[in-house]
């Protein structure tokens, strides 16, 4: 993901060591001098989104990266550098919590990310990978859209996407940016001064502000989605996970196809904006869907707002740093198909009684 | 026959300083700071790349006073913005203007190690001993025994502990090129102010580090003094306390003259 930004042109990166980002950081360390750009290891997780928030006044191409703990101190300079409609790409490669919890994957943060975590009316765009392969096509694409939409851009790794090994292939070197927006900071040679702030004093100003970020995000919303299907042109039980729980997913999918179950999978590749139509069309004709992730089911809210009671919604869930087996996820699949699923009722807390609270064992 | 000396221009509002309305009381010192930064400024022919930081406080809107680019960082984080300026925008002239809340007590830790790394910045620092923004509340400059609002019988070091020397604190930095305290309670000091704010400016542009100027201010509204006898409190109280002098001048400084 380091080298990634590294040839979609970052200039700056700013951070602070934590576990499981840390090899993210020391990437940067070693090659953003070589290339005469700038690493700075940062005091804390708070200076460092404030060195961010400078660095992305002056336009050019900035990110940072921490995990849970470390973002949720970023959490002030992330809400100021929405309020100032700055291009920024953070990383959170997730761990167990809360608290300091643990250095395993997670997807925890959720909540967190994708409904903004800092204060006041903001939007983030969230990618979720769940390879390798896309968390570098992720990363150059993150670039992009902070810039086209002056937005945040979050790149929600967990900490098996953070942590893993596999063959996959690098984009190529784009040159650094000469350019540079009219809106930034870089000194007023020959034009007029620039003042980039976050203030609007009068509520009627800062409500214009808010209005423009929202139109700002409606258009995001009609023009970013992305998420991928597998198998869902005939399924009857329709899973959704993201990120390492939707790749798990994916290898339960095929085995329970592989047993004759007519099942599919749709992985949201942004949760934000969220895939919410392509799962109100599926819970139309599915016989039920399942929602998967490495939390207590923070996705499923999501699901179920765009299911509408349309159909019957599943939950199953690890947490505290644990992922799903195939075998677990197949096992909620082979159930799925053969019993009816109430469509009343809560289906986190039906997760819950069928694991006795994680009493069972596994 | 009529005739007149030719006229000359002794005094106009610098160039770097915009012709806006502040929002400073009657008798505080914010004004005559800004504008000794402003006449600095104009006489290094700089105001195209010169970036300032505004910070929370009374002056979170300095960047309407100033007629340059501005950009405004959260309560105590403008070292930590102005270090991402400044990394990657090395020629450029970046300073923070700060309180003393802002600096010394919620920005302690980034103001530290903006110093500790030698940071190539400029802070201008306002210690008026107190939060003005918020309504006159204890700040970590506060004086022994001074009432505010949330130290209403006075400031008791057996609760609140005691005042923080920033200049004192900051010189000890290896990474701070010069670091001094000033006052601006009277004009031969105001003009020594100036000549810091100068020195302090030349440091960045001469590559020697993290520079930081102390400014001794009035806050009339909070101390419930009238303007002039808060200068006379700056003087008779406050420079007791923090005494005036440079805590850290990097040598190849010392002979420079403005």
């Amino acid at each position: 993901m380091a080298e990634a930004a590294i040839r979609a042109g970052v200039e700056a990166y700013f951070g602070y060591p934590i576990t499981p980002q840390t090899e993210l950081l020391e990437w940067m360390a070693a090659r953003m001098p070589e290339l005469g750009r700038t690493f700075l290891q940062a005091e804390s997780e708070v200076a460092a989104i404030n060195m961010v928030y400078g660095a992305a006044c002056t336009g050019a191409r900035v990110m940072s990266s921490s995990s849970s703990p470390g973002v949720s101190l970023m959490m002030e300079g992330i809400s100021y550098i929405a309020g100032t409609e700055l291009p920024v790409v953070l990383v959170d490669v997730v761990r167990g919590g809360p608290g300091l919890g643990n250095i395993a994957p997670s997807q925890g943060d959720y909540y967190q990310i994708v409904k903004g975590g800092g204060h006041g009316d903001y939007f983030p765009i969230v990618l979720a990978p769940s390879n390798v392969q896309e968390a570098i096509d992720l990363m150059v694409l993150s670039f992009d859209l902070a810039e086209k939409y002056r937005s945040l851009v979050f790149v929600m790794a967990d900490g098996n996407v953070g942590q893993i090994m596999e063959p996959a292939e690098l984009p190529p070197f784009q040159p650094l940016k000469t350019q540079f927006p009219e809106w930034s900071v870089r000194g007023a040679e020959n034009r007029e001064k620039h003042i980039l702030s976050s203030i609007y004093i009068k509520p009627e100003d800062e409500e214009v502000t808010n209005y423009r970020l929202l139109e700002r995000w409606h258009a995001i919303e009609s023009n970013e989605l992305r998420y991928k299907e597998y198998f869902l042109d005939d399924a009857e039980i329709v899973v959704i996970g993201f990120g390492t729980a939707g790749r798990v997913a994916f290898s339960a999918v095929r085995a329970a196809r592989a047993q004759g179950i007519r099942v599919g999978l749709l992985r949201p590749i942004t949760l934000r904006p969220f895939p919410s139509a392509q799962i109100a069309e599926l819970s139309k004709t599915a016989k039920a869907l399942l929602v998967v992730e490495m939390n207590s089911g923070q996705m499923l809210d999501d699901v179920q707002l765009a299911v509408a009671g349309r159909a019957p919604v599943d939950f199953y869930g690890r947490m505290g740093g644990m992922v799903p087996y195939q075998d677990e996820i197949l096992a909620e699949i082979v159930r799925m198909a053969g019993e009816d699923i109430p469509l009343e009722g809560d289906p986190r807390r039906r997760w819950a009684q069928r694991v006795n609270y994680g009493r069972n064992g596994k | 026959m009529v005739t007149t000396a030719p006229t000359r221009l002794v005094y106009q509002r610098p160039t770097t300083l915009s012709d806006t309305p502040n929002s400073y009381c009657p008798g505080c010192t914010h004004g005559v700071a800004h504008r000794l930064v402003a006449e600095v400024l104009d006489e290094m022919d700089v105001r195209g790349r010169t970036i300032g930081v505004a910070p929370v406080g009374c002056s979170v809107f300095a960047y309407n006073y100033f007629d340059f680019d501005f950009v405004e960082a959260a309560h105590g984080r403008a070292p930590a913005m102005a270090t991402g300026i400044k990394r990657v925008l090395p020629d450029r002239i970046v300073f923070t203007y700060q309180g003393d809340g802002d600096m010394a007590s919620i920005g302690m830790g980034e103001i530290m190690h903006a110093a500790g790394r030698g940071e190539n910045i400029t802070v201008i620092f306002i210690n008026n001993a107190i939060y003005g923004m918020t309504g006159g509340q204890m700040a970590p400059t506060t004086l022994p025994g001074q009432k505010t609002t949330s130290s209403p019988t006075g400031r008791d070091v057996e609760v609140a502990g005691f005042p923080l020397h920033m200049a004192e604190l900051l010189s000890n930095m290896e990474g701070s090129g010069y670091v001094v305290r000033r006052s601006l309670h009277d004009p031969k000091n105001i003009r020594l102010a100036k000549k810091a704010i100068h020195t302090a400016f030349e440091a960045q542009v001469r590559g020697l580090g993290f520079s930081m100027v102390e400014l001794l201010s009035s806050c009339p509204t909070n101390w419930g003094l009238t303007p002039k006898d808060a200068l006379t409190w700056i003087e008779e109280r406050m420079v007791p306390v923090y005494p005036l002098g440079d805590y850290k001048v990097s040598p190849s400084l010392a002979n420079l003259r403005f």
